[in-house]
């Protein structure tokens, strides 16, 4: 059971520091209705990372998150949750899309200890789990709205809390910001920054835009390909970001951030 | 508010026809024992009020029950044709075949099959109501967004909890929509089969008035029956409203 007064707790065991990376994908492809979308791709989470994964529309970043959930079973290759093959097993990462998918039916509180009631929590001790949270991700006093009540970044920030309490260590975002309006935007991305480093959380997060991942990343994975031509997508490089995760006010304005920047637009192509 | 000005047109209107029907009947343009007049039903309808009752309440009994099993049914249907593809497949065609026979035209055999008592009239309530709540069902469960079948999956939910959390809530409003459609099918149902033999409902009630042409009794029973429909209507809002909370929640604060 999480507890918020141990924010640094790491959910998947005490694996950190021994080398292993939280999450690897090992040389994963994967094809659909036939047709290859991603080929050969291999990256890796470190424990406490913050990775972003960049890509054009349509490169087949959903499928490899698909993969990387369980949802999927790739043709090839295997997906490592700290050493562990998981590959094709839904259940053991986190995850969340763009969309929140807040079920409309059921109050805030009711959503976001989601996972706790499907793992068969009682509904008052999820509760009691989840409420301690709602003020450090900005949802205090909306336990029991609905969800149709919320603006926009608190529902995606409720879809965050219930991520959370999958209590998976790792986290897969898919576009989770994108849905919001610009200066949400960047609110979140330095909230979410500051939390994930909090919880101690390690997550990957697809984006197609290359500020988000340069601000939020500590290293970036450039996806190419077009698989709607008969190309499959592959990791074509790997940049990191040269600076730490605490000093990223005004980073976006140094000569270092648009170094960054011009070595991951040139990687897309 | 729209809701409020909403109302008066229909009402004016129907005051109108109503008015147009009494003044046709009061100038003796049609003899009033062809046409009764508005005045004359409302008086059959309160000087029949104890024998219309005991007639209504053989007809509810009808189609309350027909109508629960009906539901009972449609949702089962509906549910096996959600968890088995094959199911689906299968029954889907023959639910829209079996819509296409007409009640009036099954109602003789009903009751050739199961006699004057209550059993044909509750068949043949079950035959018209389940078919709306099946449709509604059906495509209400498949109306979930896939990716809230994703995401269930990622928390490892089972499919009960899937159907539970996902699917049932989705399917709620098509749900409410059908079972209004089913409600006034029931009392219709109960109403036709009664017609064809019976000792007791309105539809009983208004064979023998029609024997006897008190056509203003037949009046009356009509609009005892758009009554019973419309109540039964708004008595599945009032169900829905308590069912569906979230449905009367204030939309985005921001």
């Amino acid at each position: 059971m999480p507890s918020p007064d141990d924010i640094s707790r790491v959910p998947g065991g005490d694996t950190a520091g021994d080398g292993m990376p939280a999450l690897e994908a090992r040389d994963i492809s994967l094809s659909w209705d036939g047709r290859p979308v991603i080929a050969h791709v291999s990256l890796d989470v470190a424990p406490g990372e913050l990775v972003c994964l960049v890509g054009r529309s349509g490169c087949g970043k959903t499928t490899l998150f698909q993969a990387l959930a369980g949802l999927s079973v790739p043709d090839e290759g295997e997906v490592l949750l700290h050493g562990g093959d998981v590959t094709g097993r839904p259940g053991h990462v986190s995850y969340m899309l763009q969309k929140d998918l807040l079920l409309p039916s059921r109050t805030v509180i009711d959503n976001v200890c989601l996972p706790l009631l499907i793992k068969g929590v009682k509904r008052s001790d999820a509760h009691a789990t989840a409420l301690p949270y709602f003020e450090r991700f900005g949802l205090a006093g909306s336990a029991d709205l609905w969800p149709s009540q919320l603006s926009g970044g608190m529902r995606q920030r409720a879809a965050l809390l219930r991520t959370y309490l999958m209590e998976n260590d790792v986290v897969l975002l898919d576009e989770p910001f994108s849905a919001l309006d610009a200066l949400t935007r960047i609110d979140m991305r330095g909230w979410f920054c500051d939390m994930a480093r909090e919880l101690g959380l390690s997550a990957l997060i697809i984006t197609h835009d290359v500020d988000e991942a340069i601000s939020m990343a500590s290293r970036v994975f450039v996806m190419g390909g077009d698989p709607a031509a008969g190309v499959p997508s592959t990791i074509v490089g790997e940049v990191d970001v040269p600076c730490p995760p605490d000093e990223r006010v005004g980073f976006d304005l140094t000569e270092g951030y648009l170094a960054c920047k011009r070595e991951v637009l040139g990687l897309l192509g | 508010m729209r809701t409020r000005r909403a109302w008066v047109a229909p009402t004016v209107t129907a005051l109108a026809l109503i008015g147009i029907w009494q003044a046709v009947c009061s100038f003796g343009l049609v003899p009033s024992f062809m046409l009764p007049s508005p005045v004359d039903v409302v008086a059959a309808l309160v000087g029949d009020v104890s024998l219309l009752a005991s007639h209504t309440v053989t007809t509810l009994e009808e189609a309350a029950l027909g109508l629960a099993i009906g539901v009972a049914v449609g949702f089962s249907v509906a549910v096996a044709m959600d968890r088995f593809d094959v199911v689906y497949r299968a029954l889907d065609p023959l639910i829209t075949v079996s819509q296409t026979i007409p009640t009036v035209a099954i109602a003789p055999l009903l009751v050739l099959w199961f006699g004057y008592g209550i059993l044909p009239k509750v068949v043949l309530v079950v035959l018209t109501t389940f078919f709306p709540i099946t449709v509604a069902l059906a495509s209400g469960f498949r109306s979930v967004d896939p990716d809230v079948l994703d995401l269930m999956r990622t928390m490892d939910a089972t499919r009960w909890q899937v159907f539970r959390y996902a699917k049932l809530p989705a399917a709620a409003d098509q749900f409410f929509g059908g079972l209004r459609i089913s409600a006034t099918y029931a009392i219709v149902g109960a109403v036709v089969a009664e017609w064809l033999g019976g000792s007791s409902g309105l539809g009983v009630y208004m064979t023998r008035v029609r024997k006897s042409f008190s056509y203003d009794r037949m009046f009356a029973a009509i609009i005892l029956i758009s009554a019973l429909s419309l109540a039964l209507m708004k008595g599945v809002d009032v169900l829905q409203r308590i069912c569906m909370p979230w449905k009367r929640a204030g939309r985005n604060q921001s």
